[in-house]
């Protein structure tokens, strides 16, 4: 078997010391391949947030291991880490994070300016990147001028501008109403489907998680479910049907967490 | 590529908040204006007095009776040297160049065209190689002049063109006849120009006659006010200043035990006394400035730490998009370079203008080189290194998440 893409061998995150420690990961075991469209679902402090930051190399385990196509990111330096974002990872956040009063070409080109890319050649990537998410229209506007919803297609836009080996969505649709979150959740499973962009991403809305291909639970730093989704039905308009309440698809079968 | 990304970004923040950039730079402005200004007037009176000093000569001795008193020669009670006096330090020194004896008086030069009033300074010979004086037209004053007290003149460039006007050529006033006291004085020369000095003396604003002519027709008595002494290149003059006291005292009836009744100057001594006084207050004055150079740098600090923490999130998410440490602190200390270098060009102009306006104001020279505006600039950037530096890397050592979680 080929090394996963993502892969957490007993991973712990201890935030702070002492008697105030959090434990917000507690030996995690996971895998995510290419390809894939993981959820990672868990009420608010299951670790689901923690477990994203270190698989974007935003964080490193206090204990276990996080390899990222088998390199062991606990041993990286911070510039390492920071070259292993700038060449692989693509982030998507819950609050948009773009440069206000910058044009969104300019936010979608920003990851390239670290590349030392020329700037004619960011500029073809980037509105490439912007017609991918149907934006290249509204290149000139600023994060202002834009709605909600156009906001988080161009921070996708610029998640995929570096063609990542990964996406990492953390909330992608949280601030946005269920119109606009079934947009943005369409785009994100159009893109692994006819792309097969792997994505992983956070959320604790049921509908979104029922798009993925496989849930991920978490509770108190720890896995305690990891499902695939049966059929991904995707008509996806902020209604999935669904006849369980927790409104996920019938499971095929249980995923083996690995050792 | 990523610096000039850098320095892009720096105009882009500056243009979002123009007003607070332009205090920002203020600071350094006014600062860089300050050393600048104070450098150049400084400089400027330096070479000023420099400038009159060695026109003097640089081997010049200057002796007069009395004592010295600020501002000039007091004479005092003390008795006045004679034409023998002069006569005697010539021949009785090695190493002279040249010994004239000077005895002046103020005169009202008349002709038809109008009048005067100058100082007429009756000299020897030798006065003109003494001063290093050259004669623009005609002829200097010769031993058969000296001789007869002929009632010739040479007239400084001020003095020939109040009496003749500007648009007068120095050889058309040759051969003029001038009416000083009682005598008619034919004008045989014309000096060339010395220039004014910052002290507001006018070198040329004089007419040169024969000690004699001074001494028998306008003065009537046979006194020297001053002997000049210049000595060949290469003297010691400390050497000769000591001879020349011991000549005039032993002439003077000095006892061992009396002070000199007469001072003799060295005018190197002068110059370097005047260079270091103005060198130590030029110094002195752009320290001060430097002082307003540094608040400057603070006010750069400070701005730069609150654009930190203002623009938080945005690092944290370069820092997330894949931008290195050292991508973070290049962009902020580049834009706290954009700030101070910004204010320290401004600063340039500004004291430029500055010190040319005060030098025209005082007469001075506008002495401008390559290390005025070449050494403001690198300083100006080394404010925005220095002043730069503390909140570019509190910038760079931000952890990305908790950055990208800052709320403002």
């Amino acid at each position: 078997m080929s090394v996963p893409l993502l892969r957490f061998e007993g991973v712990t995150k201890v935030y702070g010391h002492g008697a105030s420690a959090v434990r917000a990961l507690d030996g995690v075991d996971l895998n995510v391949d290419e390809g894939e469209l993981v959820a990672l679902m868990g009420p608010s402090g299951s670790g689901k947030s923690t477990a994203l930051q270190i698989m974007g190399c935003l964080d490193v385990p206090t204990s276990g291991r996080a390899l990222f196509r088998g390199l062991d990111t606990g041993r990286l330096d911070r510039d390492a880490l920071s070259l292993l974002r700038r060449e692989s990872i693509g982030f998507v956040f819950q609050g948009f994070h773009l440069l206000a009063r910058t044009s969104a070409l300019e936010n979608v080109e920003l990851p390239l300016v670290y590349r030392g890319m020329s700037s004619t050649k960011r500029r073809d990537r980037a509105r490439r990147a912007l017609a991918d998410v149907g934006l290249l229209g509204v290149a000139h506007h600023t994060p202002q001028q834009l709605s909600g919803g156009e906001q988080q297609r161009v921070a996708i836009a610029r998640a995929l501008v570096v063609e990542p080996a990964v996406v990492l969505a953390d909330e992608p649709t949280g601030n946005l109403d269920s119109a606009r979150a079934g947009e943005i959740m369409r785009l994100l499973v159009e893109l692994n489907r006819a792309r097969g962009i792997t994505i992983v991403m956070v959320t604790h809305e049921p509908d979104m998680a029922a798009c993925a291909r496989r849930i991920v639970r978490f509770r108190d730093g720890q896995v305690t479910g990891d499902d695939v989704v049966a059929a991904v039905v995707t008509t996806i308009d902020g209604a999935v049907t669904s006849d369980d309440d927790d409104g996920v698809f019938d499971i095929i079968s249980p995923v083996q967490v690995p050792p | 590529m990523i610096a000039l990304q850098a320095i892009t970004i720096a105009l882009r923040q500056m243009a979002k908040n123009p007003l607070r950039a332009a205090l920002t730079s203020l600071g350094v402005l006014i600062g860089v204006a300050a050393v600048i200004a104070m450098v150049l007037l400084g400089r400027g009176a330096t070479a000023d007095i420099q400038g009159q000093l060695s026109g003097l000569g640089q081997n010049l001795l200057f002796a007069a009776p009395g004592q010295p008193a600020h501002g000039g020669a007091a004479r005092g009670a003390a008795p006045p040297f004679a034409l023998a006096d002069a006569t005697a330090i010539a021949k009785n020194i090695r190493g002279l160049h040249a010994v004239a004896a000077v005895s002046g008086a103020p005169v009202r030069v008349q002709r038809a065209g109008g009048s005067w009033s100058t100082m007429a300074m009756g000299v020897t010979r030798d006065y003109l190689t003494a001063m290093k004086w050259r004669v623009a037209a005609g002829r200097a004053l010769s031993d058969d002049d000296e001789r007869a007290g002929a009632a010739v003149c040479l007239l400084g460039e001020t003095t020939r063109a109040e009496l003749f006007g500007k648009g007068s050529a120095p050889e058309d006033v040759i051969g003029e006849q001038l009416r000083v006291g009682g005598a008619v004085v034919t004008v045989i020369g014309v000096l060339g120009k010395k220039g004014r000095a910052a002290t507001g003396m006018d070198p040329d604003d004089t007419m040169l006659v024969p000690l004699s002519f001074v001494q028998r027709r306008l003065v009537g008595n046979d006194d020297v006010g001053s002997i000049v002494v210049s000595a060949n290149d290469g003297e010691d003059t400390a050497r000769i200043q000591d001879d020349i006291i011991a000549v005039l005292r032993e002439r003077r009836h000095r006892s061992a035990l009396s002070d000199d009744d007469f001072f003799v100057r060295d005018m190197k001594e002068v110059e370097r006394m005047v260079g270091n006084i103005t060198g130590t207050l030029s110094a002195l004055l752009a320290a001060i400035a430097g002082i307003s150079l540094v608040v400057g740098g603070i006010g750069i600090m400070n701005i730069m730490l609150v654009a930190v923490s203002e623009r938080t999130r945005e690092v944290g998410l370069r820092l997330a998009l894949g931008a290195r440490a050292r991508d973070v602190l290049l962009q902020f200390l580049v834009e706290a370079i954009v700030l101070s270098t910004t204010g320290g060009i401004a600063g340039i102009a500004t004291g430029l203008g500055g010190a040319y306006l005060a030098t025209r104001h005082f007469g001075t020279p506008f002495v401008v080189d390559a290390t005025v505006l070449f050494v403001p600039v690198a300083f100006s950037v080394a404010i925005g290194v220095v002043f730069g530096f503390l909140p570019a890397r509190r910038a760079a050592r931000l952890r990305p998440i908790e950055a990208l979680r800052h709320e403002t």
